[in-house]
């Protein structure tokens, strides 16, 4: 038996398939898992989102520390309430984890980082602290609620105190707000308009229920998956660890190089990895026939090399399968992937495949 | 999960076999095993007249989670494959037992008692689900 988030019972209650995910017992889908992603994209669904850590770290020192810590620079976020994504680096420039930085306070963050990291992460966390004299407090004891799709804003309104409700509604992406003790945020992992909500776990079964009463469905892991894939967001642990840098996992956009003198762990290493032009390019894949990519098949480049697909699985939005890989470097738009043995013909394509509904890359 | 159909016979690797008039056996996979996979977005079929072993790999069912193998429960020859789950794989979660067939198998006569009787079949869930 697994840990349990405070919605484990109305997951139960709502028909779920509780499978394992990092130690916790998670809801994989209420029955459809394409259903499911089909309604994020044209309406609403609600993920429960609990297992992720929330960490608030705090003391005078707090900026100075993030800029060290994490490789995007958190003096970008002029105001108080923006978010920032960023990787959490170890000396060799490799992904220790991904996460969002919410500017509280101008002592106050608050992090999200992943369930599956929780341990390494607060450890690393806390050592690097020491020297900034900043408190890390994990809230372990908050829920989180992401309700995502275009209606998503408009269907969660209600459940958000009244006075906060124009407010939250009034939140531009990448922004939130503290709200009587629920923390909200225009963010999300599935390319769509939404809220993430993070609320004391006591009032969490009875804003899921107001959400379900409200038409917004109940959605699993396996579509928050095809979601994320769709809209060409990483998943740490698949297409990237701590082997492999931002700059090899298509999140060279959030490495902040300027300020040029600004300090931050994995700094020499990623600028050494800057300097080689023959580094692995990082692209999304369109398979051209039928059949569907998966993680770890083999690539193949003509003339070139072999490569890997670090994210695979099929696109319910396009009807075809999609996929994120790591490839040779090289100037080339075509490639094959091994599946059982027979090489199979895509095609690589600018990323995200969709976003706010639409596809967008040639089918 | 709905009753099995008592009209059909059964494998340990969740497939099912139907007896049809025209002498051929059709097969496709269980109810149990097409929820356990979830969505199905792609089926990979064998070619009409290729022979099969028993417990040879005949087809794949990929679903939303996963790649599985579908055994040929019996030795034959292929007589038929059904051609609409290319468009609509999502038949075999819809109606496993109908529609949802995936092939035909010409086979002469096969012992039947190396296959599962519903009871047997019935059994062998329960224990899956204790």
């Amino acid at each position: 038996m697994g840990s349990k988030t405070p919605l484990y019972e109305s997951h139960v209650e709502a028909g779920a398939r509780i499978v394992d995910f990092g130690g916790w017992d998670m809801p994989l889908h209420y029955g459809s898992q394409k259903e499911e992603h089909h309604a994020v994209r044209g309406n609403a669904g609600v993920f429960d989102v609990s297992h992720m850590t929330v960490v608030d770290l705090s003391g005078p020192r707090v900026g100075d520390f993030l800029r060290y810590l994490v490789a995007n620079d958190i003096a970008r976020l002029d105001s108080h309430g923006r978010a920032l994504y960023t990787c959490m680096l170890n000396e060799d420039g490799g992904v220790i984890d991904d996460l969002i930085i919410y500017f509280v306070g101008d002592n106050d963050y608050r992090l999200v980082v992943n369930a599956a990291t929780r341990e390494k992460d607060l450890a690393w966390i806390r050592k690097q602290a020491e020297a900034f004299d900043v408190d890390v407090v994990e809230r372990a004891e908050l829920a989180m609620i992401a309700v995502q799709g275009p209606r998503a804003r408009e269907l969660a309104a209600p459940c958000i105190a009244a006075e906060y409700r124009d407010s939250a509604l009034g939140l531009k992406p990448f922004h939130a707000m503290q709200a009587a003790g629920w923390f909200v945020a225009r963010t999300g992992y599935t390319g769509e308009d939404g809220w993430e909500i993070m609320l004391p776990a006591a009032d969490a079964p009875t804003v899921w229920d107001r959400l379900l009463a409200a038409g917004v469905e109940p959605c699993g892991l396996g579509a928050r998956d095809t979601l994320r894939l769709e809209a060409a967001m990483n998943l740490y642990g698949t297409d990237m660890d701590e082997s492999i840098s931002p700059l090899e996992a298509g999140l060279a956009w959030t490495v902040a190089w300027e300020p040029a003198e600004r300090d931050f762990i994995g700094r020499a290493a990623l600028e050494k990895q800057r300097e080689n032009t023959g580094r692995q390019r990082f692209v999304g894949l369109l398979l051209e026939d039928k059949g569907v990519l998966r993680n770890h098949q083999r690539v193949v480049v003509e003339g070139v090399g072999e490569g890997e697909i670090t994210s695979g699985g099929f696109s319910p939005t396009i009807g075809r399968s999609i996929a994120l890989a790591r490839l040779p470097a090289g100037d080339y738009d075509r490639a094959q992937v091994d599946i059982r043995g027979k090489l199979l013909d895509v095609r690589i394509v600018k990323t995200p495949f969709v976003r706010s509904g639409q596809v967008r890359i040639d089918i | 999960m709905t009753e099995l159909p008592g009209d059909l016979l059964y494998t340990n690797d969740h497939e099912w076999l139907r007896r049809e008039d025209d002498g051929t056996v059709s097969v496709g996979i269980t109810e149990h095993a097409a929820h356990a996979l979830g969505d199905l977005v792609y089926v990979e079929l064998p070619e009409e007249g290729q022979d099969v072993e028993a417990g040879g790999e005949m087809a794949v069912v990929e679903s939303v989670k996963a790649a599985s193998d579908v055994y040929a429960p019996i030795a034959g020859s292929i007589a038929a494959i059904n051609e609409d789950l290319a468009d609509d794989p999502e038949k075999i979660n819809q109606d496993p037992y109908g529609d949802g067939w995936i092939v035909r198998i010409n086979v002469g006569e096969f012992d039947e008692g190396e296959l599962l009787a519903p009871d047997a079949y019935q059994a062998l869930l329960d224990e899956l689900e204790d």
